[in-house]
């Protein structure tokens, strides 16, 4: 995949979180400051406009290092701050312009060190760690497998979906969720749920692929 | 050298402009101290460009002290502190206790470290 690839990849997922809002939204109200959908929607049709701007020539690290910054400057909140810290670093990991699935792994791995970076949470904090870790390490297992880009992403996206499920029986220890105890098990994390979303989009753009 | 800045960052416009007003006056109005409060459209949140704008004003090459109240505030100052090309500091304090204990010791012409130091002490005054 290449630098298109890429703004392709952000466009879709504008499309889904936009098409999903109303319910990230509703996740958000249950247990956290109900806002997530509609922001993040706004956040990443903003990234688009920006990537549309970019020079034809705009490199893969320029383009997920420009969609991460408008993510944080746009969306706000502590989902525009990990985005756009997942996506910046993800973006400083592409030192090429053709990327094949070792680069993409290596992106994602980049991605999910920055959210803990920042975020500082672990696996099983009720958080978008747990959606995207899963998807970082089923993309490996299956590239190590022999799977291409295309199948590696799908395994990533399923991975994903299955992380932000098993959100749901967790008691959350990070965010305004933690302040509810045991009253935040039970509720799908919707910061999981926008992270699947976004997996979802990569097996989606690449899938012709192959 | 310049004394060391506070930037006071809260979802709430009013709280962060309250803090700020608070460490202003313990600070005996020797030390810049900035809001960084709400969204940009003034709304509950927070705001990375706020942040950005807010360290501008009260950097004079002393270094600036960031002070947050949860969530949010706490990341992107925390994004903000990797990505600065600005020696800034985000404190691991409580934000009005910090702020002003902050103030107090900027005010004396005390370095960063110093500074960053007092805001974190606030955590060892007990209320009860």
């Amino acid at each position: 995949m290449n630098a298109a690839d890429l703004t392709a990849w952000i466009r879709r997922a504008a499309e889904l979180v936009a098409a999903d809002a109303e319910r990230l939204t509703e996740l958000d109200a249950a247990i956290g400051d109900g806002d997530h959908g509609h922001n993040l929607a706004r956040g990443l049709a903003t990234a688009v406009d920006v990537l549309d701007e970019l020079p034809a020539d705009a490199s893969p690290q320029q383009v997920l290092t420009t969609a991460g910054r408008t993510l944080v400057s746009k969306t706000g909140g502590a989902s525009g701050a990990l985005y756009g810290m997942a996506l910046r670093r993800a973006g400083k990991a592409l030192k090429v312009d053709e990327i094949d699935a070792r680069w993409l792994g290596a992106a994602l791995r980049e991605a999910l060190a920055g959210v803990q970076d920042l975020g500082k949470a672990e696996e099983g904090d009720k958080t978008m760690v747990d959606a995207l870790a899963r998807a970082v390490a089923a993309f490996d297992a299956a590239r190590h497998e022999g799977a291409d880009l295309a199948g590696a992403a799908r395994a990533a996206a399923a991975a994903a979906e299955e992380g932000a499920q098993a959100t749901v029986p967790m008691q959350a220890r990070k965010g305004r969720a933690s302040y509810l105890g045991p009253r935040s098990v039970g509720h799908l994390d919707p910061g999981a749920a926008s992270t699947a979303l976004i997996l979802r989009a990569l097996a989606d753009v690449t899938g012709g692929e192959g | 050298m310049g004394k060391v800045g506070l930037v006071v960052v809260s979802h709430s416009r009013r709280l962060a402009e309250g803090v700020a007003e608070l460490a202003r006056e313990i600070g005996m109005h020797r030390v810049r101290v900035q809001a960084a409060g709400g969204d940009v459209d003034g709304g509950l949140g927070t705001s990375f460009d706020l942040v950005d704008s807010a360290v501008r004003t009260v950097d004079d090459g002393a270094g600036v002290v960031l002070l947050a109240d949860i969530g949010s505030a706490v990341l992107i100052s925390r994004l903000f502190v990797e990505e600065a090309d600005t020696t800034a500091v985000l404190a691991d304090a409580p934000l009005v206790e910090g702020a002003v204990a902050a103030a107090s010791m900027a005010a004396a012409g005390a370095d960063l470290d110093a500074v960053v130091a007092a805001a974190q002490s606030a955590y060892e005054v007990r209320k009860s």
